[in-house]
């Protein structure tokens, strides 16, 4: 178990510059999840930490100590890869015992960490199979065997879940999440998966073209994202975005004119807008409520999709695209006029850099 | 029966025979006699007496002349089935023949000399099989030494080449530094440089280092073979890089990552690259018959050579020898072809 | 280390990988031990030098092989070529400059090879040359006949394809043997004519016959392998072009010509200038079979080198290695063209 610290670090391949200038901390035990678009650099990352890569500039510590110059095999850590990476040549236990016979462990150590490691993922019973002859799911738990045998200062996993269905990828990461609280290490999880950056994560790394957008608990992200990119990025279906110029502020609200000309007003406030400022409208579909009178905007119906227990409305509004979500079930049909409730939403305001303004009123 | 018939003869269409089905069929037989038959010839005669093969019209299988022990006579005679004036025939032994005529005896009855016309007689045949042919060389000449030196060679340029070639292709396959582009173009380029076009300064080079008049000599050019290079690495790309981090994750040195991760993963490649490369040694003719100008050194395919340019060629060893020769190679064949027929098919290279 | 990584498996757990499996597992087992022991000052290796210092390691037996063994001939091979006398080693030898280019080319009449000074070199030039125009269009009509053959619905088609294969694989003076036994005056040959009425025969000792024996002789021994790739290429073209083309009515001549053709070319230039390469080259069976004669009715190039360099006394080392660099010369500009037709070819793959 350790801590992990990077400083400063860089990635160039050549000319082409993947990662700049990251910083990060990571605690002892702490189940840390990178997430990010494609090529983000979240792999390359993770090779970095790992040893994989060279750093081509800045720091990086594991517990306490300078590790750029260590190589991959003395820096302790493990790694599970997307494509697990077993040696297909190899039975199951000779690839558990792989990585601990190359540290010159003694055979009885060796047979009783795979025994351990077998008992707890539920392996035993194919330990003489080849990777070739498992299921997908399988190889996955015989993948995080091969990391646990080797009781690594820190687990690295990327994106270890992408190659399983549906059914089986949502079991796994419960199993993950319990592995975590059971040998309390620390885990660096690279995903593309909201929900499981969500359920697994005490803090989420958001990257963006190798930079660190944020780095929060799930909820800091979702409730109060860094800037327009976090914020669309973070939650499913994307956050809604209006954007406008500022006509009016005050500490009761902020009234914004749409690009088409008509106007909103939103019942938050914040001391940073002024009149004439270019701003950004954020709102999840979640928190739209349908509107009755004369509240809220004026919007067309373009699609519904009934899914039971909600209702996803697709609308147009302010020329521009609307995603609602409804609780219940609602008779409409595209075509119909609605109109979309803001004001007990929870509204966020972007300015035009697209960062977080500071805002008070009507939040939660 | 019809059914293996209806098969067998199975055609495009289906109703009645088109004239491209019959030449389809004559160019195959006729290929199946013109590719096997002269090696199956061979191997026929090669059991054969040198009396059989300086015989013509010859014969398909291996005969030989009956021969009896008679009473009175110290060396066994030729048996031979001869016509009587009284138009009977009759087996008899031939003792001598003097012009035209043969005095003959018959070998129940040994005092009388019986004369026959020799148009009237013919020899008792039986087949044998000269074996003597196979046992000689090999007991007598230096047979045994050519083919332990043809072993020799075979295998130890077989092995060499499957360690340098792969070590060469696991680095240039898998790791980035600089100068593999060019490494790689040197080797692709000398894939053009035949042997033949660099003869002479080779033999000075293996002169000064040596190895003239050794094994060796014939073994080290050939190894460092540049199709190897290329079937080897085409096949080690198909290897995911993630197993190597895998690995290196693991604690394990380059060095294991090698023999234990790729050769491994290699070993259909390098069982081509394996048949290959016995075949081409195995076969090499040229350089070992440069290199090699003493007797105990020759590979069989240089013995061979040198045996059947002598001014008296004593075919019945050398067609033995031959077949001899072939063996490694039928086997080969018979076992392996579908790989190396898949193998060229896909590469393009021989 | 223990012993469980022994070589066995390939990719996927594929049975029919299992001849092959068990051949290479052989073939490595006994390298696999020593390959454990040189595990230890590997490590120390790759400890001081790094991914960098490993990769040079692993290159380097077969960069040094190559480099002595091909690279530096190639070059010693230029100084050969410009030196003269009759020792081996190039400290005795005196630098001749084109001289001995000059003697191959010294010609008082270049249409007549008797006229040259080294007639040899321009017979065995004038052999190769009409060698080579023979051998490649014959034996490449051959191919490509057995392959259209090879490419109908055909019963045990591996089979088929597996006896025209068969010579390829045998050695040339084996080929060579063979084939000087069947045409031998008791030969197989003779034996096989006699029932139309020709008289046996020396067929070998007959100027003619002999260079077309040596042709004959070295189609059948190599042919197998171009119909090898001949027949990959016919079976890469489509199905359906051709039920599309019988759906239309076309007839069968007609649909060789603009589609079995047309689509077959890339393969067929490959094949054309391999087979150009080889032939140029010939030697091996054709000097088992003929040594050169009768007189020097099948000197090729290659015996010309070879004679001329190891043979003949005095040797002529100089002059044997300015021939070799005209053939190599010969031989660049056909790998060159190879190398333009294959990269055409990738270009319209990616079209
Ligand atoms: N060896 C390399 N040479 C040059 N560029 C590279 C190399 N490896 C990765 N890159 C580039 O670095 C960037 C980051 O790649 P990386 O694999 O880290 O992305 P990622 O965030 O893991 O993406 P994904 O979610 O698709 O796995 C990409 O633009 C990629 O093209
Ligand atoms: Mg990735």
């Amino acid at each position: 178990m350790g801590s992990i610290t990077l400083t400063n670090i860089q990635k160039a391949y050549g000319a082409v510059h993947v990662l700049h200038d990251i910083n990060l901390s990571i605690e002892e035990g702490e189940f840390v999840v990178f997430v990010g678009p494609s090529g983000c650099g979240k792999s390359t990352l993770l090779r970095v930490i790992a040893g994989l890569e060279k750093v081509t500039g800045g720091d990086l510590f594991i517990k306490g100590e300078r590790v750029n110059d260590v190589s991959a095999a003395d820096r302790g850590l493990a790694m599970v890869f997307q494509s697990y990476a077993l040696y297909p040549h190899m039975t199951v236990r000779q690839n558990l015992a792989f990585g601990l016979e190359n540290s010159g462990m003694a055979k009885a150590e060796i047979a009783e960490r795979i025994g351990e490691a077998a008992r707890m993922l539920e392996i035993d019973s194919y330990m003489d199979r080849r990777p070739g002859q498992l299921s997908g799911g399988q190889r996955q738990r015989v993948a995080i065997g091969r990391a646990i045998v080797r009781r690594p200062t820190a687990f690295l996993l990327d994106e270890p879940l992408s190659n399983l269905d549906a059914e089986l990828r949502v079991s796994t990461r419960a199993e993950i999440a319990a592995l975590h609280a059971r040998l309390k290490s620390t885990m660096i999880y690279v995903t593309h998966d909201q929900v499981e950056a969500m359920t697994l994560a005490n803090r989420i790394v958001v990257m963006r073209a190798g930079r660190i957008e944020q780095v929060g608990t799930p909820l800091d992200l979702y409730n109060a994202p860094a800037n327009r990119f976090v914020a669309g990025f973070i939650g499913a279906p994307h956050m809604n975005f209006i954007e406008g110029e500022v006509l009016g502020a005050t500490a009761d609200g902020t009234t914004i004119r749409a690009d088409d000309g008509s106007l909103i007003a939103v019942p938050v406030a914040s001391t940073e807008v002024r009149v004439g400022d270019r701003v950004t409208l954020g709102i999840r579909p979640q928190h739209i409520a349908l509107a009755t009178g004369t509240a809220g905007i004026e919007a067309k119906v373009r699609m519904v999709e009934a899914l039971g227990s909600e209702t996803v409305i697709h609308a147009e509004t302010l020329g521009q695209k609307m995603l609602a979500i409804v609780p219940g079930q609602r008779l409409l049909t595209s075509g119909d006029t609605i109109r979309l409730g803001l004001d007990a939403a929870p509204i966020h305001l972007f300015d035009a850099a697209g960062l977080r303004l500071a805002t008070s009123g009507a939040q939660h | 029966m019809g059914n293996a018939r209806g098969f067998l003869t199975r055609r495009k269409g289906g109703k009645g025979w088109h004239w491209t089905d019959i030449v389809t069929w004559v160019w195959l037989i006729g290929g199946l006699i013109v590719m096997f038959g002269p090696a199956v010839w061979l191997t026929f005669s090669s059991f054969k007496t040198p009396a059989a093969l300086a015989e013509f019209p010859p014969s398909i299988l291996p005969y030989v002349t009956q021969q009896v022990k008679v009473d009175g006579y110290e060396k066994p005679l030729a048996l031979f089935e001869a016509k009587m004036p009284d138009g009977s025939t009759q087996v008899l032994a031939e003792v001598r023949r003097v012009g035209i005529v043969a005095q003959m005896v018959d070998p129940k009855a040994p005092g009388q000399i019986i004369r026959v016309n020799i148009a009237d007689r013919q020899p008792v045949r039986e087949i044998a099989f000269a074996t003597e042919n196979y046992t000689k060389p090999f007991t007598q000449f230096d047979f045994v030494q050519y083919l332990w030196n043809s072993v020799f060679v075979t295998v130890t340029a077989t092995l060499i080449t499957l360690i340098v070639n792969s070590m060469a292709a696991f680095a240039l396959s898998k790791y980035e530094f600089k100068g593999r582009n060019a490494a790689m173009l040197v080797i692709l380029a000398t894939l053009m440089v035949p042997l033949s076009v660099i003869l002479v300064p080779l033999y000075s080079i293996i002169s000064t280092v040596g190895l003239f008049n050794n094994l060796w000599g014939v073994i080290l050019p050939t190894v460092a073979t540049p199709t190897g290079v290329f079937i080897l690495r085409q096949y080690m790309l198909t290897i995911p890089d993630e197993l190597i981090d895998a690995a290196r994750m693991d604690k394990a040195s380059e060095w294991q990552i090698y023999w234990r991760i790729i050769l491994p993963l290699t070993a259909p490649a390098l069982a081509v690259l394996a048949i290959f490369s016995v075949v081409w040694r195995w076969n090499d003719f040229l350089w070992p018959l440069i290199v090699l100008s003493r007797r105990e050194l020759y590979t069989l395919q240089v013995g061979l050579s040198i045996y059947s340019g002598e001014l008296n060629v004593q075919w019945h060893y050398i067609l033995a020898m031959t077949v001899v020769t072939m063996i490694p190679v039928v086997l080969v064949f018979i076992f392996l072809q579908r790989f190396i027929t898949t193998g060229i098919a896909g590469s393009g290279l021989k | 280390m223990a012993p469980s990584g022994s070589p066995k498996g390939s990719l996927e757990p594929k049975a029919s990988a299992s001849p092959m499996d068990r051949l290479a597992g052989l073939a490595l087992a006994p390298v696999h031990l020593i390959m454990g022991l040189a595990d230890k000052p590997l490590r120390a290796w790759q400890k001081r030098t790094g991914i960098g210092g490993m990769a040079l390691f692993f290159l380097a037996p077969n960069m040094l092989i190559f480099g002595m063994f091909v690279l530096l001939p190639i070059v010693i091979n230029i100084v050969y070529s410009l030196t003269g006398g009759t020792a081996l080693f190039l400290s005795e030898r005196s630098f001749v400059g084109l001289d001995q280019y000059r003697q191959l080319f010294n010609c008082a009449n270049y249409l007549d090879a008797m006229t040259c000074q080294e007639d040899a070199f321009w017979t065995s030039l004038d052999n190769t040359f009409w060698f080579v125009v023979l051998q490649v269009t014959l034996m490449i009509l051959a191919s490509l006949i057995t392959a259209l053959i090879l490419n109908r619905e055909l019963a045990a088609r591996s089979f088929w394809r597996a006896v025209f294969f068969f010579p390829v694989l045998l050695s040339p003076v084996v080929v060579g043997l063979i084939w000087k036994w069947i045409l031998q005056r008791q030969g197989l040959l003779n034996f096989t004519l006699l029932p139309f009425g020709f008289e046996p025969h020396t067929w070998l000792s007959d100027r003619g016959f002999a260079f077309g024996a040596a042709v004959g002789v070295s189609i059948w021994a190599h042919m197998g392998f171009y119909t090898l790739i001949l027949l990959a290429g016919l079976q890469a073209i489509p199905k359906d072009l051709y039920e599309a083309a019988q759906m239309d009515g076309t007839r069968p001549a007609r649909i060789f010509w603009r589609i079995t053709l047309p689509l077959l070319m890339p393969n067929l230039l490959v094949v054309v200038v391999l087979a150009l390469i080889k032939a140029v080259q010939v030697f091996d069976e054709v000097f088992i079979l003929t040594g050169g004669g009768p007189g020097t009715s099948t000197l090729f190039l290659t015996q010309y080198i070879y004679e001329t360099g190891f043979v003949s006394q005095p040797r002529n080392a100089g002059l044997a290695a300015a021939a070799s660099i005209l053939m190599g010369l010969v031989l660049v500009v056909l790998t060159l063209i190879q190398l333009g037709v294959g990269r055409k070819n990738e270009a319209k793959g990616k079209r």
